[in-house]
């Protein structure tokens, strides 16, 4: 029966890796033989200078540090009220932090673009107009925090939830609280630092998702680095399938950092 | 005396207990407000969108189906049928190229190539949109690495067709099928297997008679959740193909950049609404499918 096994097995393995592995090679080969002038690193390093590379970049990363901010900053504290006080709006929560998985983000944005149409038809003499300018701010579009924060929701929760399952809150909290503590130094002292695992967990992927979200970005005329990419695609093909190898290898480093930290299944959750 | 004491009690009784309470209401309360206008009011905003209909000559808006109906009619029914066939084709294929890959991992001993493979598929399934687009565009697109050497072009091969997208989507879904189904296969004993075997069973007769029952809602939750990835996914189409092949996704995008007849802008957000009601039917197969699959596993 082992024997049996074996043979088409390796076969399967084989073609699986051949599958896989042939586009990632091809990529690097496409990048770095151009017709005409043999090898060549030219494409790696015009990336650093070329037009949006920073700016992109760093608006992508800033939109991830806010968006991992908010995001923790209101789950963290509801998760945790949620097992210690309030066991009867879990359903609820866990409900509504689902709903995101059955919108797909084209629709999200779709909905997000009306909205931000109200401003000027509707809104343009109260205050709330200036709301609506401040939000869509190219500079630093907080409309896009927003909407990533929805989009990070069902696998934040996931996260945090899992964590959460794995240490005893209450007698923590309680032992916390015995000993003279307020709510937030319980919180911040006592149950945070064991729960550093599942907000590693969650910071991860909701970087991995902010830096390769793109349909949002895109459909409301912002320029973070995913857009950046395929912005110049169309102009120095080598230049962009170069800056996408480098892409995937920063965000593979950042998803098998995180599986090294909390076990493989979480990276599976993506709905 | 006695009653003071008494009364004491109830209150030093009581007294933790609602402290316990007020922060667990408030610390949810800013969440929930949180997900009504950055998710809520979108979400109305395109329902609402989706049942309007504008007047050109007067600009008077009415409630109407119009939308809806216009939503499911010409271009945008190809372009809703498109996205199904494809998602449908991807789904079935990825589950089917899916399985013999788990299972050739679930049944190697070696505990390296599992991790390997597991922490691999891992990665994979959250690799897609922009980058996964070029790297086939380099690979097997017109100027492509293969292309040009295996002089695929003068065979008639295009990857920007609906077969290519098949080939690129396949990319992440086959290990998002893998991370899915092989829970499921680890949790088939090899009593069972042995079980089989003593009554006379053969290979194949175990896999359709044992196996592939109990197996039967993780593969299928499997296949809608592979459905429901590749009816979402938006970017590497809108990267590789422009608007080639007919997609639902692709078309929102156009009217909402403005590419679209005056009047029919409200026809993207019956289209999201279309989408909407697709991927919640998917939801709905999914979960309580995964529920299901769960109470065997566990037992």
């Amino acid at each position: 029966m082992a024997r049996r096994v074996n043979t088409w097995r390796w076969p399967v393995l084989g073609l699986a890796a051949l599958y896989f592995l042939v586009p990632l090679a091809a990529s690097v080969v496409f990048t770095v033989d151009v017709p005409g002038r043999g090898v060549t690193f030219d494409a790696y390093r015009r990336i650093v200078s070329t037009e949006g590379f920073t700016s992109s970049l760093l608006l992508s990363l800033e939109l991830a540090l806010a968006t991992i901010a908010v995001v923790l900053l209101l789950m963290v504290p509801a998760v945790v009220a949620l097992r210690l006080g309030a066991p009867r709006l879990r359903p609820v929560v866990e409900v509504v932090c689902s709903l995101p998985l059955v919108v797909p983000p084209i629709a999200f944005v779709a909905g997000i673009s009306t909205v931000l149409k109200w401003g000027p038809e509707h809104l343009s003499r109260t205050p709330l107009f200036q709301t609506f300018v401040a939000v869509q701010n190219p500079d630093f579009p907080f409309v896009l925090v927003l909407a990533y924060v929805v989009m990070a929701l069902p696998f934040v929760y996931r996260a945090l939830d899992a964590g959460l399952r794995a240490i005893d809150v209450r007698t923590l909290a309680e032992a916390a609280r015995s000993c003279g503590a307020a709510w937030p130094q319980a919180l911040l002292r006592a149950v945070l630092p064991n729960l550093r695992g599942a907000l590693l967990n969650a910071s991860f992927l909701t970087l991995a998702l902010v830096l390769g979200e793109f349909t949002v970005a895109q459909l409301l005329g912002f320029t973070p680095f995913a857009v950046w990419i395929y912005s110049i695609g169309g102009s120095q093909a080598q230049l962009s399938v170069a800056v996408s190898v480098l892409s995937l290898l920063v965000t593979w480093a950042l998803l098998l950092t995180l599986a090294g930290f909390g076990g493989r299944t979480k990276t599976a959750s993506r709905g | 005396m006695t009653g003071t004491l008494a009364r004491a009690d109830v209150v030093s009784a009581a007294s933790p207990k609602r402290r316990r309470r007020a922060p667990g209401w408030l610390a949810v309360v800013p969440l929930l407000a949180f997900i009504a206008v950055a998710f809520g009011v979108p979400a109305l905003a395109m329902l609402n969108g989706a049942f309007t209909v504008k007047d050109q000559a007067t600009g008077a808006t009415s409630y109407s189906t119009a939308n809806m109906t216009a939503s499911l009619d010409g271009a945008y029914l190809t372009a809703l049928a498109g996205s199904v066939k494809l998602s449908a084709v991807c789904a079935f294929l990825g589950a089917l190229l899916g399985l013999p890959l788990a299972q050739a991992v679930v049944s190697s001993r070696s505990r390296a190539l599992r991790e390997a493979v597991l922490t691999a598929s891992g990665v994979l399934a959250n690799f897609g949109g922009v980058p996964l687009a070029f790297a086939f565009v380099a690979t097997l697109g017109n100027a492509g690495v293969l292309t040009r050497r295996l002089g695929l072009g003068e065979k008639g091969w295009n990857l920007y067709s609906f077969g290519g997208l098949v080939l690129v989507y396949l990319y992440f879904l086959i290990p998002l099928m893998v991370l899915t189904i092989t829970p499921a296969l680890e949790g088939l004993r090899t009593q069972w297997r042995e079980a089989a075997r003593n009554n006379g069973a053969t290979g194949v007769q175990y896999w359709r008679h044992v196996a592939l029952p109990v197996l039967a809602p993780s593969l299928l939750g499997g296949l809608v959740l592979l459905f429901g990835s590749a009816f979402a996914a938006y970017a590497t189409a809108a990267a590789m193909v422009g608007s080639s092949v007919p997609l639902v996704t692709l078309q929102i995008a156009d009217a909402i950049s403005g590419n679209v007849l005056v009047g029919q802008e409200n026809v993207a957000l019956a289209l999201s609404l279309d989408m909407v009601l697709v991927a919640g039917a998917v939801m709905a197969v999914y979960l309580p499918l995964q529920r299901r699959s769960a109470r065997w596993l566990d037992a």
